[in-house]
């Protein structure tokens, strides 16, 4: 449905592996015949370790969020353990300004399931869990499909292919609940709890999953894992960024002519996508602001954006990061203090409660934003604002504290000019 | 009060999971799907087939938005209005719906048919201004659009 719009000529260079230009690739007869399940026959000829060494090498890094070095949070798992083990593989997919799993359980969910496979035999694992989140019915419908015919096709369950390897595959819809994307909270909801993240340590691949070891993945990320099997670890880490290499999905939403989700080599200038992928910003208007990788990512300037790539190196100097993926353009007409309060709204809806810095401090920045949004604010408010962020971050059991705080600081870092504008606004407005 | 069709698939699950606690959003939502909503009663039976009790069930489905203890109305619009569909117009997709409807978020139209909340990002941030209906997305919306969905939901 919203598969990336045909590609600019100049840019075809990069031939599609997550989302190729194959229509029907859900299905599996297309997917089989397209090379699909190649890459699980190989990875089961290898020893576990060896596939784990071949992900390792290849540096491919976590699609989710964090950037997380994916061969070596593998390694992490105990080669021997009394109890089982298990994966839990994340689409929960709910930071706002991302949409790309989606596109995978949509297009290509024979290539998720491939990845799940190999995921398992690598680790040692016997279950895996899909994890997605509970507004997505159709595309866990679509998955739900996807995921039979392979069973029917002898690539999921017991004995697969004739070997000794066998896992099974299940599909745990959420609830609605954007913490449940946090992994230590995902875990708690397929138990059936209440979503609440954990403290660590203990780490999951010690304590996850009923108390066993469990490794938790992004969708895209698994979805990599195929691709690395079939092609190696060397062609793999020349993809795009030496540090962070291999095809990232690319989502571009906010103000552009052809919003959409793009496949391209990591490291791809920002302007670029932007302008090129993403066809430029409505009546040529100048760019305002950028959130590069969904909304808990820093916000960057439009006029900083020259040089900047989408590879986790070149965000992390220009301070900010890869996140999600998931571009967002603001013209040069935004009302970025509408912005930044609406974003805060979220995480302040969205928070779990369990910790006060991030329960107290959210809805209080959300209250302070509002009185901006409303032309009530005072100078002050500004330096309070920050030091509430300050005061969150760092301090909270998970990384949601975090979220809420790097937007609203990267924000008066970089626009505090937008924020004195609506103070003396604030001061010298005539009321109706 | 689950359909032998989904005490079966009960019965599967059960295979797929070490705890019997674990199925209990898996319940939830056939329940859910079958009667619309989570009545006391519904949640007391999933305690006793998966042998949890009644307070524990109670939390989990406080926790979760999609989760519901009455339905209010046949048809939910909940309308995106996160930052990508905010820039793309969900200010006006929802004035324009309150309008028709004589609503404002979170309230029921007297004939009980609909019920109208402002949500969170859908992950359709590319195809938006958005809103969904149940498990149906309705996306790139204009205001005719809206018009149209509406009438063909009467
Ligand atoms: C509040 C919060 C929400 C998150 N939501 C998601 C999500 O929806 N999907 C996801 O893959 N990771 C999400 N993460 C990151 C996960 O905790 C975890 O790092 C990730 O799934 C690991 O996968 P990766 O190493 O393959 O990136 C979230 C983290 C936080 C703190
Ligand atoms: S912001 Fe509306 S769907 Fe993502």
């Amino acid at each position: 449905m919203n598969l990336q719009p045909a590609q600019p000529e100049k840019l075809n260079a990069w031939e599609r592996v997550i989302l190729p230009d194959v229509p029907g690739l859900q299905k599996i007869d297309f997917y089989l015949a397209n090379g699909g399940y190649k890459a699980l026959k190989k990875a089961l000829e290898l020893k576990p370790e060896e596939v784990i060494e071949e992900v390792k090498k290849s540096n491919l890094r976590g699609r989710g969020g964090a950037c997380f070095p994916t061969g070596l949070k593998w390694s992490f798992m105990p080669k021997k353990s009394d109890k089982p083990k298990y994966l839990c593989v994340n689409g929960d997919e709910s930071e706002p300004g991302t949409f790309k799993d989606r596109q995978i359980f949509e297009f290509n969910p024979h290539l998720l399931i491939e990845g799940t496979l190999i995921a398992c035999y690598a680790m040692g694992m016997t279950a895996a869990y899909i994890y997605i989140r509970g507004e997505y019915g159709k595309w866990i419908r679509m998955l739900q499909k996807a995921l039979d015919d392979a069973c029917a096709n002898g690539f999921v369950g017991d004995k697969i292919l004739g070997t000794d390897f066998s896992t099974h595959i299940t599909i745990h819809r959420g609830a609605g609940a954007y913490i449940c994307g946090e992994e230590s909270s995902l875990m708690n909801s397929i138990e059936g709890q209440r979503g609440y993240p954990r403290v660590k340590p203990p780490f999951p691949a010690q304590n996850g999953l009923w108390g066993c070891p469990t490794t938790i993945n992004n969708v895209e990320t698994i979805s990599n894992i195929p691709v690395i099997i079939k092609n190696g670890w060397k062609w793999y880490s020349q993809v795009g960024a030496v540090k962070h290499p291999g095809p990232l999905l690319v989502g571009v939403s906010g103000h552009v002519n052809n919003p959409g989700v793009f496949e391209m080599p990591t490291g791809e200038p920002l302007l670029e996508i932007i302008h090129k992928w993403a066809g430029g910003v409505p009546g040529n208007k100048g760019i305002k602001a950028v959130i590069p990788g969904g909304s808990s990512t820093m916000m960057l300037r439009g006029d900083q954006l020259e040089g900047i790539r989408m590879d986790v190196d070149s965000l992390k100097a220009a301070g900010s990061s890869v996140g999600t993926a998931g571009i967002i353009v603001m013209d040069s007409d935004t009302d970025l203090i509408q912005v930044i309060t609406r974003i805060t709204e979220f995480y302040y809806r969205e928070s779990c409660g369990q910790c006060t810095p991030c329960r107290e401090g959210t809805v209080w920045m959300y209250k302070i934003l509002k009185r901006f949004e409303q032309y009530q604010a005072v100078a002050e408010d500004i330096d309070l604002l920050m030091d509430i962020a300050n005061n969150i971050e760092g301090n909270t059991i998970c990384a949601l504290g975090d979220a809420a705080a790097w937007p609203v600081q990267s924000m008066i870092r970089r626009f505090r000019d937008e924020f004195e504008k609506r103070v003396h606004e604030s001061q010298h407005r005539v009321v109706a | 009060m689950l359909t032998e069709e989904n005490k079966n698939k009960v019965e599967e699950l059960r295979k797929r999971y070490p705890t019997s606690q674990a199925l209990l959003l898996p319940v939830l939502w056939m329940i859910q799907e079958q009667e619309g909503s989570l009545s006391e009663e519904s949640m007391k039976y999933a305690g006793s087939l998966l042998n949890i009790p009644y307070s524990h069930i109670l939390g989990v489905v406080t926790f979760y938005t999609m989760l519901h203890r009455k339905s209010s109305a046949r048809y939910r619009i909940d309308v995106c209005t996160n930052v990508s569909c905010m820039l793309r117009g969900s200010g006006k997709i929802l004035e324009h719906i309150e309008k028709r409807l004589g609503i404002k978020p979170g309230e029921v139209t007297s004939d009980k048919k609909w019920t109208l909340e402002e949500t969170e990002c859908l992950g359709s941030c590319g195809t938006a201004p958005m809103l969904a209906i149940g498990d149906e997305y309705y996306e790139n919306l204009t205001l005719e659009k809206v018009d149209k969905l509406l009438e063909s939901l009467q």
